[in-house]
């Protein structure tokens, strides 16, 4: 009886013993969870044992979903203030729909005090996270700086150099002319992407793609006529094979040996070495957009929503995956982002030689781009009127459609959307 | 005697019991979004502002989408295809159903299970596969035309380019509905085949008694009869048809195509909550989509009354 009473007491106490010491462990950890998409998950991931070394009792719950899924899934989590993270990290296109919308706190304001170590980001990345009202809703963690790839070999046997082909936009589509005429392979991919940059183009500082600094609508614009002029005459000439980017057939076409030219951001080398056409490997070289047309591709932000619930460890691990130097290099290096913090920008890493490229030290080149690029303002139109410009794009292209007609007619479009 | 803990349930509250997992459910995710929905068809509203954010707008939203000339066009879109899609699947599936009914003894299963195969089949695995079959440059379907023109006599079925299936306006409805058309069709003929099994066989053998061929018992005994399957069977394409979304979704890059060629209502409505951010147009936009449905809903219903039931 004795003994069984003292073997119920030891029962007890160690199963107390248990209890207490799991309430000790659950109070000092703590869970910060981030929100991400593929690639971007990848660098958390491999950030994590650097970060635990000084956040040893923090947890990183992270949850990776596709990249449109992760999207949709902020903003349906911001509309409800429900299932918010800690940290989101959002694309270029988002910052400015997610941002003006005041869901997202301004990282300017105290205690996060961005603008403090605002000199040590790439100057563009920075502005694209800034507001029209002074707010800064988000850190760049990497850029697109935009580049020219083109295959060597089938510029070679067109005796068309790298000069010719950037020195203008002119020069650019007459030296498609001559490659397609002795190759046969298209200059590029689609019209489209040449009108995308052209109108990325000379843009003045605080206005927008499709908006001014006054919120009027620009499609009708030179920068418009432009570009669309150009892509007419792309698609006249047959110098465009009308493949959409991300398709099979724009992959095959690379591998191919079908598409001779490639515009996009920087991180397009390394996706094409690992995956898109890594048998091309040798073949492709880069340069600056003809006509220095310096431009971005993208880019990735990371944000703090207004009602997350660990906001001072969310900024602490937006300051490491900022402005920590190693980390930064470590994504560039392991996922071709290519880093927003300047600091970055220094290392040796820069220097080498790229095999996909024939050895060439093209990050040279991406990091020139980086700091010429301008910011563009966004406005939360802007996937509406990207939507417009390139239907009525269509319609030049396949149908004949007069231009100054069809920029019109986007203008219309645009400006009753604008006020609503 | 040890009494249970838990109350006793009386009799006539059981059925409100097993019911209520159902019910719950249903209101959770069936009446809530409805009403939510139409809530939010009045409202100007920039989600990511989240809920309080809402505004008023009375009918606005409603104005703007039916004077929204890409709705129509999408409207315009979606009928096209329901059409070009809905309507083959039942002038094949009937005859289909009715050879395979007569032909295939036992290994009827088999054949079913082949042509029900697409219908069960992911629809974003079929897209993909499909747009992969419909490149311009590396795809079978061009290819195969390429090869059936070398053979000599059928040189005519070549076209003298590849043709451009998912990037030129005027080949993208008639590349949707072919996928669409070849999911269904399987579908619809186990429709028809299970109406053919309820057919008396005694009626055929009259038939055939009284000196009727194959395509008089088909025209005379099996499509009469099967008149209460292909009501059902229209109606749901019908309804299906203009919820179009998955296959032109992904045939078109999630973009609707060029010119929006293969943009449909549902994938508009789409657009314009998750990319445009308009969450009040496009809730306006399923009930005018909605209003459309029930209103070829009825016109289906109506063709296919029995008049002379009525008199």
């Amino acid at each position: 009886m004795l003994f069984n009473a003292a073997r119920t007491a030891g029962k007890i106490l160690s199963l107390t013993v248990l209890l207490v010491s799991t309430s000790l462990a659950q109070a000092q950890s703590q869970i910060l969870s981030v929100t991400a998409y593929p690639a971007v998950d990848e660098i958390i991931k491999a950030a994590m044992p650097q970060w635990k070394k000084t956040h040893p009792n923090v947890e990183i719950k992270l949850v990776s979903r596709a990249f449109e899924d992760h999207h949709t899934a902020m903003t349906t989590a911001l509309s409800t203030s429900s299932n918010l993270p800690d940290v989101m990290a959002l694309e270029f296109a988002y910052v400015g729909r997610f941002g003006a919308g005041g869901g997202l706190e301004d990282l300017s304001q105290s205690p996060y005090r961005i603008k403090d170590t605002q000199m040590r980001f790439v100057p563009f990345a920075f502005r694209q996270a800034t507001l029209s009202t002074g707010a800064v809703v988000a850190a760049p963690t990497d850029i697109g700086p935009g580049t020219l790839l083109y295959r060597t070999d089938l510029l070679k046997k067109a005796g068309v150099s790298e000069a010719e082909l950037t020195q203008s936009w002119d020069s650019f589509v007459a030296s498609g002319v001559k490659i397609k005429a002795t190759t046969g392979a298209y200059l590029m991919a689609h019209a489209r992407d040449i009108k995308d940059i052209l109108i990325r183009s000379n843009v003045k500082p605080g206005d927008g793609l499709y908006f001014d600094a006054a919120g009027k609508v620009v499609v009708d614009s030179s920068r418009f006529v432009r570009a669309f002029e150009l892509a007419r005459r792309v698609r006249q000439q047959q110098l465009d094979g009308k493949i959409s980017g991300w398709s099979t057939a724009w992959s095959q076409g690379f591998k191919n040996g079908n598409i001779a030219t490639q515009m996009s951001g920087a991180w397009l080398a390394g996706q094409m070495a690992s995956w898109i056409a890594p048998t091309t490997k040798g073949l492709w070289r880069a340069s600056q957009l003809p006509e220095k047309a310096w431009g971005a591709w993208g880019g990735t932000f990371y944000a703090i929503p207004k009602a997350a619930k660990n906001k001072a460890l969310a900024w602490e691990f937006i300051q490491f995956m900022t402005l920590n130097r190693d980390a930064q290099l470590s994504a560039f290096k392991v996922q071709d982002a290519f880093p927003a913090l300047l600091e970055a920008h220094t290392d040796p890493f820069y220097d080498q030689p790229i095999e996909f490229l024939g050895g060439q030290k093209a990050r040279l080149l991406w990091r020139e781009a980086a700091l010429k690029i301008n910011a563009i303002d966004v406005n939360k139109l802007d996937p509406i009127a990207d939507e417009i410009v390139n239907t009525e794009l269509d319609k030049v292209l396949d149908q004949g459609k007069d231009i100054p007609k069809a920029l019109a007619d986007a203008k219309a479009l645009l400006e009753r959307r604008a006020r609503r | 005697m040890k009494r249970s803990l838990l109350p006793r349930l009386s009799p006539e509250w059981a059925p409100y019991v097993f019911l209520s997992p159902f019910v719950l459910l249903f209101v959770v995710f069936g009446i809530f979004p409805l009403v939510f929905s139409f809530y939010l068809a009045f409202q100007s509203w920039e989600p990511t502002a989240g809920l309080l954010a809402m505004k008023f707008v009375g009918l606005e939203n409603f104005a703007f989408a039916l004077q929204d000339e890409w709705f129509w066009k999408s409207l315009k879109n979606t009928v096209w295809l329901a059409t070009a899609a809905g309507v083959p699947q039942h002038l094949v599936a009937i005859p289909l159903a009715f050879f395979i009914h007569t032909s295939y003894k036992r290994s009827r299963n088999s054949v079913v299970g082949i042509y029900f195969l697409p219908y069960i089949t992911s629809t974003v695995a079929i897209a993909m596969m499909f747009s992969t079959l419909f490149s311009t440059e590396y795809g079978m379907i061009n290819q195969g035309l390429h090869a059936l023109g070398q053979v000599p006599g059928l040189g005519w079925l070549a076209p003298a380019q590849p043709i451009d299936w998912l990037n030129h306006a005027e080949n993208v409805k008639p590349a949707i509905s072919l996928v669409v058309f070849w999911r269904y069709l399987g579908f619809n003929t186990v429709l028809y085949l299970a109406a053919l099994q309820t057919i008396p066989g005694d009626i055929y053998e009259a038939a055939t008694m009284d000196g009727a061929g194959r395509w008089q018992q088909f025209w005379f005994i099996t499509l009469p009869s099967l008149k209460p399957m292909i009501y059902f069977g229209v109606m749901l394409s019908v309804v299906g048809g203009l919820q179009l979304f998955e296959e032109p979704f992904i045939l078109t890059g999630g973009r609707g195509g060029t010119d929006q060629a293969g943009m449909t209502t549902a994938m508009y409505m789409y657009r314009t909550a998750f990319e445009f951010n308009d969450f009040g147009t496009a809730s306006a936009l399923s009930w005018l989509l909605f209003v459309f449905v029930a209103l070829l809903t009825w016109l289906t219903n109506q063709a296919f009354k029995d008049r002379h039931a009525q008199k």
